[in-house]
């Protein structure tokens, strides 16, 4: 250790200290409840401005983008005739049946893939592989295999979604603490307990975001799963207005998509909340 | 007699080849004994623990309690980590009463004791707060009501204190004193801070390290009845300054 060379060594250079950056602009800072306020109406009345805007300007034809009127009377046409309603409860049906099967297999088996070693060695190669595998491109097997009939549609759902959720699943499962699994068996817990009082309260939070994010997937599957030969569904209708160049009624069922997707996210977050309330 | 270590012996493989944590380590904590292990980091404090736990198997020799050989984990032996082993989801008392809801004992009986333990420990006043409302020391005592609660013939604790600030540190001690004098569990406890095991210790274990080992067992000569003024009596801090020469003598890296 020579202290000579350190002597030798010049001063550090020092950088000019900036000035402290205004609160919209700072890293992580809060900003005032009005500028919050402010930007959230923006981010929603920007675009339908704009959309405003292009329609009675004339710039755009209105068989390209119909004006947001003539989107809502198209839209309050097809819901008086019920069509609406039976196209969006097809598509829903299809979700719930799909995705309901798709969260019926991979939970369990995500716990077990989180939780068990050999369950890990056994599950995760094979979903890890097939989930990149993109759902719409089975669709022609799936008619093959099922007909042509609900089957495919349900099925590429359940593909569409079933590896995601179990690897998330999975995911969550591994975030309880090692510490806390020893801990209940020196508590006298047995191995089953372990699963159903710490393991499952534990993982809950994690998994229903896991279900969250993947019911956003099977939402954008139903879609694609009813351009192929189906009598009702969103998809069905948004195909079926484009032969006709209904750009109107195109718009209207993107809204109902829109909307029925966000109603699914703030059930499935206020679920999350509930029951992560004790999450640090 | 109750608590038993004869020739234990624990060894990791590793990629380095195999680690030695512990060798050859023989003791006896007798009913109702309040003993300290104390060693530096690498002295298998953990692994001791873990072992009497029956969280892991020793590769040599064996732990007995009450002459039977420790199986796996249990009740009897009650563990408490260093930090954050709360169930997070869990009320204070829905923390303290988990070992007993396991147990086919009437609700009545369960929050009995579950209060009585809240009231030792000074935690009925949070009950009803989960973990997260809570500080360190708070979390702790939770931790420590809820291996209580189940009644262990021997109380294991791994450097329970080893997060918390000074004067956080220094009321649990008395409070630890307090529980063991109340319930006259037998209580083990691993630290790696010498004050503390001389202040809270009938018995002081020094652990050498590499592998860990017994190096000394002292008794330690002070009051029973102990407060926070015992830390500065002679007799203290001769113990202390003996236990702390011991530990840098068999702290090798």
């Amino acid at each position: 250790m020579s202290t000579v060379d350190r002597m030798r060594w010049p001063p550090l250079p020092r950088r000019q200290p900036r000035p402290r950056a205004p609160a919209l602009l700072a890293i992580r800072a809060p900003i005032s409840r009005r500028a919050t306020t402010v930007l959230v109406m923006l981010s929603v009345v920007a675009p339908v401005a704009v959309w405003v805007a292009l329609g009675s300007s004339g710039a755009v034809d209105p068989r390209f983008l119909p004006s947001p009127g003539a989107v809502a009377s198209a839209g309050w046409e097809m819901a008086r005739s019920g069509q609406l309603a039976a196209d969006a409860w097809a598509s829903v049906r299809r979700v719930l049946v799909g995705f309901g099967l798709a969260v019926a297999v991979s939970v369990p088996l995500g716990i077990v893939m989180g939780s068990f070693q050999a369950g890990r060695a056994a599950l995760e190669p094979v979903s890890g592989l097939l989930r990149y595998l993109p759902a719409a491109a089975f669709t022609p097997l799936l008619l093959i295999w099922l007909g042509i009939d609900e089957p495919p549609k349900v099925a590429l759902i359940f593909i569409g979604t079933v590896f995601f959720n179990m690897l998330m699943t999975a995911d969550a499962v591994r975030q309880v603490p090692g510490a806390l699994i020893d801990v209940s068996y020196t508590l006298g817990a047995r191995r089953n307990e372990v699963l159903r009082k710490v393991i499952v309260p534990h993982a809950l939070p994690g998994m229903i975001d896991a279900v969250r994010v993947n019911a956003a997937a099977a939402w954008n599957l139903v879609v694609v799963a009813e351009l192929v030969n189906s009598e009702q569904g969103l998809g069905k209708r948004i195909l079926l207005s484009q032969r006709f160049t209904q750009t109107d009624r195109i718009f209207a069922t993107l809204v109902v998509i829109a909307a029925i997707g966000v109603a699914t996210d703030v059930l499935l977050r206020l679920l999350r909340d509930r029951t992560g309330r004790w999450v640090p | 007699m109750m608590l038993e270590l004869v020739g234990v012996g624990k060894t990791f493989r590793r990629r380095g080849g195999p680690v030695h944590a512990l060798d050859g380590v023989d003791l006896r904590v007798d009913k109702g004994a309040f003993v300290c292990v104390v060693g530096a980091s690498g002295s298998g404090k953990s692994t001791l623990l873990a072992l009497i736990a029956g969280l892991a198997r020793p590769s040599t020799g064996e732990v007995r309690l009450d002459g039977r050989p420790v199986a796996g984990p249990g009740p009897e032996r009650g563990l408490v980590f260093q930090a954050d082993t709360v169930y997070p989801w869990r009320t204070v008392e829905r923390n303290v009463s988990f070992g007993l809801e396991l147990l086919p004992i009437p609700p009545s009986d369960l929050a009995c004791r579950v209060t009585w333990y809240l009231d030792e420990t000074g935690l009925t006043g949070l009950r009803h707060a989960l973990p997260r409302q809570l500080s360190g020391g708070q979390r702790q005592r939770v931790a420590i009501a809820r291996a209580l609660a189940c009644e262990p013939e021997v109380l294991l604790l791994d450097e329970p204190f080893g997060a918390l600030d000074v004067q956080t540190k220094e009321d649990m001690q008395l409070l630890l004193r307090r529980i063991w004098r109340d319930t006259g569990t037998t209580v083990l406890m691993v630290t790696h801070d010498v004050e503390e095991a001389v202040f809270l210790g009938e018995r002081v274990v020094v652990l050498a390290s590499h592998p860990g080992r017994i190096a000394a067992d002292l008794q330690v000569d002070l009051p029973s009845d102990r407060d926070l003024h015992a830390k500065r009596d002679p007799a203290f801090l001769a113990l202390r300054a003996r236990v702390e020469d011991l530990v840098r003598q068999y702290h090798r890296t």
